[in-house]
């Protein structure tokens, strides 16, 4: 199958598999505990850990934005502080 | 009753699985790849980096895209909430009216979105068109092709032409649901219309209100269609939304790579105003 098309580079496809790869491992996660875990967090809502890791990616994408418009184009350190950030996440919310 | 958990449930969602990867997740992905490259066609790419999207967050002109946007989703949402409220109060409740009322609110939610764009284009011009033409007769100095104040106030007012009926349905629904018994109640404590509307209608009228506003907050802010038709996003830029920009830059211009780091920008703004919307009505629902 010819791909060319989607302009594929090594690091998208890091991207993308390290996506998939947080996808299976919540699918895992869910097969060996059941039911998605929901609690009330920081944010006073009901979140199930689907919900966390989807707040996880969606901030840590603004997360890199702000890094780009504010700060600089080397996303190292926006990447350290959205893994921060998703602990926090999955900790707190 | 023990429940019967069965798995095999899960290969009946596999077709729709396969229809968002073909038709969203995959071109996502083209996009993605494409906002960190540069090309010039061929399907000869290089490699870019985050420059695109650094480019796109220091442009101007995409920030003015986007407050043009903000300010056109604010002034629609101040006037079409409070006029589908008000016409929706005014509205029979019972009766031969209801039927005709609502039908002819549902009609011009049902023209579609390039045939509104053309009638308002004819409707504002001022050699042919009933507004345009009025307005010039009656000496105002109207020209949407010109002006950027009458660019803004005719496709405002389209807008407000084409939406207004679905906040009007939408808190027609809330009010018929009300009891007669809470008008009754209020009737006997001798309360004011006003009290009625404040302490009656408008909390009974809370949810479907929200819904309103994060609906028209929410297709306002993608409005490409209606614009495009009516002003090209002119004159100048003075009616170019954030939509009208992207296609500018995709098109227009074949810049690639700027339109696809711009189209994740947009994409991420629209994912998290989406996600707002459905966690407010998710946690309203809870609430019930």
């Amino acid at each position: 199958m010819n791909l060319t098309w989607m302009a594929w580079t090594l690091p998208t496809a890091i991207f993308f598999i390290t996506i998939l790869v947080l996808l299976c491992g919540m699918a895992v996660w869910e097969y060996a505990s059941p039911g998605g875990n929901p609690r009330v967090g920081v944010l006073r809502f009901e979140t199930t850990r689907g919900d966390r890791l989807f707040v996880s990616l969606l901030g840590s994408a603004f997360i890199h934005l702000a890094w780009l418009g504010l700060v600089g184009p080397s996303l190292w350190w926006a990447l350290a502080l959205s893994v921060v950030y998703a602990v926090g996440v999955f900790r707190y919310v | 009753m023990e429940k019967t958990w069965n798995n095999k449930a899960w290969f009946m969602v596999l077709p729709v699985l396969l229809l968002v990867a073909f038709s969203a997740v995959i071109p996502l992905m083209t996009v993605v790849n494409y906002s960190v490259q540069d090309t010039f066609g061929n399907n000869v790419f290089f490699w870019n980096g985050s420059d695109w999207y650094t480019e796109i967050l220091e442009s101007e002109r995409f920030w003015l895209s986007m407050v043009r946007n903000l300010i056109f989703s604010a002034t629609i949402l101040a006037i079409e909430i409070p006029l589908g409220i008000f016409i929706a109060l005014n509205m029979p409740k019972k009766g031969w009216g209801v039927p005709v009322c609502l039908v002819l609110m549902a009609l011009p939610l049902l023209i579609p979105w390039n045939v509104v764009g053309t009638i308002w284009q004819v409707f504002g011009r001022i050699d042919i068109g009933l507004l345009g033409y009025t307005l010039s007769s009656l000496g105002f100095d109207y020209n949407y092709v010109n002006d950027p104040t009458d660019a803004w106030v005719t496709v405002i007012l389209m807008d407000v032409w084409h939406w207004t009926s679905l906040v009007v349905l939408l808190c027609y629904a809330g009010l018929v649901s009300i009891p007669d018994a809470f008008y009754q109640a209020a009737k006997i404590d001798g309360a004011s219309r006003w009290a009625v509307f404040r302490y009656i209608q408008l909390p009974k009228m809370n949810r479907v209100l929200l819904i309103a506003v994060l609906l028209r907050f929410m297709d306002s802010f993608m409005i490409y269609t209606e614009p495009f038709v009516v002003t090209g996003g002119g004159p100048g830029n003075s009616t170019t939304f954030l939509s009208i920009d992207l296609v500018k830059i995709a098109i227009g211009q074949f810049d690639l790579g700027p339109a696809a780091a711009m189209s994740i920008i947009y994409f991420l703004i629209i994912l998290l105003l989406s996600w707002v919307f459905y966690t407010v009505m998710t946690n309203v629902d809870a609430e019930r």
